[in-house]
């Protein structure tokens, strides 16, 4: 009797979670699984100027893989997902730490970390564009070395350069470091720490072999936002190299501006199975779900 | 209280050029919006003048800017009562252990995941293909939704978490069906939390580009209209549009951090009524 009960609380639990779940079941296949599994079977179509002809050719892999351009789009890509992530792991959690364990009275804590995400809802083109009068040839930046004499002639890689691309991109995406390391921080009993420093530990001791390992969630959180959302971009690569390098993403819209869908769902194939290796690879080390 | 270490105000120093590495930009093209007529994208002011702000209001100059903003607002407002909606429903959907629940939070996790641009395709081919045709109320929707409903729903675990089961219990033990424990027990408990689902919804789309690139149809959405500008326009014109809509966030990011304070207020004043009797 009581298993049965069991059994039916089981079931109609089953029942209730589906009837809740099932907008957003519904939403996730409709715009999630079917558009991937379309761009999946247009990747092996074929095209002509005008129009894309259904079939079932490896053409568009075989051309992707015989390209040079590939390669170097790829390595490209990877590196400023490397370069951004690296920069913005030590940035983030730097200003995760202060706020964390400097920061002690709670209305600045709060002051703080909001104005530290305030620009998460802001527009990231907007963002993107004010650098433009601070890079610039004639920009507030060269003006500044200029007349400090650290320079003679206007530094002409500020801007339209990878570095103007890394700088954006270090600016867009840093709060998502520095969101999810704040969090597991605060979650750190403050008893462990006092608990080193009376065991005779620095500061630096401390920071190494109990905060750094206690924060790997956040830090893993972080970098999953950080690498899909730079392995992903294509918007911050053109206009801050001023169209003069490519990343995968690119590669892409350019296809698709050529409407040329299949070699782009091809190229997006790729790109898909490429960060999803890499997050199940990082989703290994860290259950989201226990981290909120 | 402690004396201060040594790391706390260099450490200090550090966020404090954090902030300006924020803000400074912004902050710059705002001054420079205000540039004279014959002003520049860069420093030096030629003047001040509102003459930026003034050619926003003459269509012909800069495109369909209002008409694409009155999009971009409407569009926000859907998707803000979506996500809404829909990551409540998940969330306590999610609390069920329901079968198949894994797989479910597994597709929320690629939603988030995904690089953008294959949902725009992606929606985008569905539509064009599909002879239904790409429009911002449709597509467009849809695939903002695949952005937002993630941050939902993880905001809704992170506040079930944190929901004492006690107070259902409390209130089926007093006889309540499980819709009057919904509707009068953990719907006004949560309340405060959905008013930061509301402002990620609304604010994830407002903003959100990459997803709308190719499922907004032949009218635009107001980033659309910014990147459209950002190709051909040389002028502060488009300094004083992106002040006015970071204003504009601003405003609404002000609005919501507002309610949010003054339900949480209005919670701890009706407070607990325990031992008080009837």
């Amino acid at each position: 009797m009581a298993a049965l009960s069991k059994a039916n609380i089981l079931k109609s639990n089953n029942l209730t979670g589906w009837l809740l779940a099932a907008p957003l079941a519904l939403v996730l296949a409709l715009f999630l699984i079917l558009p991937i599994c379309l761009i999946v079977v247009v990747s092996f179509w074929q095209a002509t100027e005008f129009s894309i002809i259904p079939a079932f050719s490896f053409e568009n892999y075989e051309f992707l893989f015989g390209s040079s351009v590939t390669y170097t789009v790829f390595l490209n890509t990877f590196k400023y997902a490397a370069i951004t992530w690296a920069i913005t792991l030590v940035i983030g959690f730097t200003i995760a730490y202060y706020l964390a364990f400097h920061i002690r009275s709670q209305t600045w804590q709060t002051v703080f970390f909001l104005l530290c995400t305030v620009p998460f809802w802001t527009s990231n083109i907007i963002r993107m564009i004010s650098w433009i009068p601070f890079l610039g040839r004639n920009g507030i930046a060269n003006s500044a070395l200029l007349s400090w004499g650290v320079i003679d002639e206007p530094l002409e890689w500020l801007l339209f350069s990878d570095f103007a691309v890394i700088l954006a991109f270090v600016h867009l995406y840093t709060l998502f470091m520095v969101v999810p390391i704040f969090n597991t921080m605060m979650r750190i009993d403050r008893s462990l720490l006092e608990a080193a420093n009376d065991a005779g530990a620095t500061g630096f001791q401390t920071l190494t072999n109990v905060i750094i390992p206690l924060c790997k969630p956040g830090i893993m959180i972080g970098s999953i936002f950080v690498l899909t959302l730079v392995m992903g971009d294509f918007i911050t690569v053109r206009l801050m190299s001023g169209s003069q390098s490519a990343n995968v993403g690119r590669l892409i819209s350019n296809d698709i501006a050529l409407l040329q869908y299949p070699s782009a769902s091809a190229t997006a194939v790729i790109l898909l199975i490429t960060v999803l290796l890499m997050i199940s690879a990082l989703l290994r080390l860290v259950d989201i779900r226990k981290e909120l | 209280m402690s004396e201060r270490p040594r790391s706390f105000y260099i450490l200090s120093a550090v966020f404090g050029l954090f902030l300006l590495f924020l803000y400074g930009p912004t902050l710059t093209i705002g001054i420079l919006s205000f540039q004279g007529p014959q002003g520049g994208l860069t420093f030096p002011m030629r003047g001040t003048s509102l003459h930026w702000f003034r050619d926003l209001f003459e269509e012909q100059a800069v495109g369909d800017i209002w008409g694409s903003f009155r999009r971009s607002f409407a569009l926000g407002l859907m998707v803000m009562v979506t996500t809404v909606v829909v990551s409540v429903m998940g969330g306590l959907a999610f609390r069920k252990k329901f079968k198949g629940s894994g797989i479910l939070f597994q597709l929320v996790v690629a939603s988030l995941v995904i690089p953008s641009i294959l949902i725009s395709l992606g929606v985008g081919l569905m539509f064009s293909q599909g002879g239904l045709g790409v429009h911002w109320a449709t597509s467009g929707f849809g695939s903002q939704l695949t952005w937002t409903l993630p941050f939902g729903l993880l905001i809704m675990f992170a506040i079930f978490n944190r929901f004492d089961p006690a107070f259902e219990e409390a209130a089926r033990d007093q006889g309540a069906s499980p819709w009057q424990t919904l509707r009068h027990v953990v719907l006004p408990i949560i309340a405060p939390s959905l008013i930061g689902v509301a402002l990620f919804g609304f604010t994830l789309s407002y903003d959100e580009f990459a997803r709308t690139l190719l499922t907004s149809g032949s009218y635009n959405t107001l980033p659309l209209e910014i990147y459209g500008m950002t190709t051909n326009v040389t002028t502060p014109v488009i300094f004083a549009l992106g002040t006015l809509t970071t204003v504009f966030s601003f405003a609404i990011i002000g609005v919501f951090l507002l309610t949010l304070r003054l339900t949480q207020r209005r919670q701890a004043k009706a407070g607990s009524d325990a031992g008080k009797g009837v």
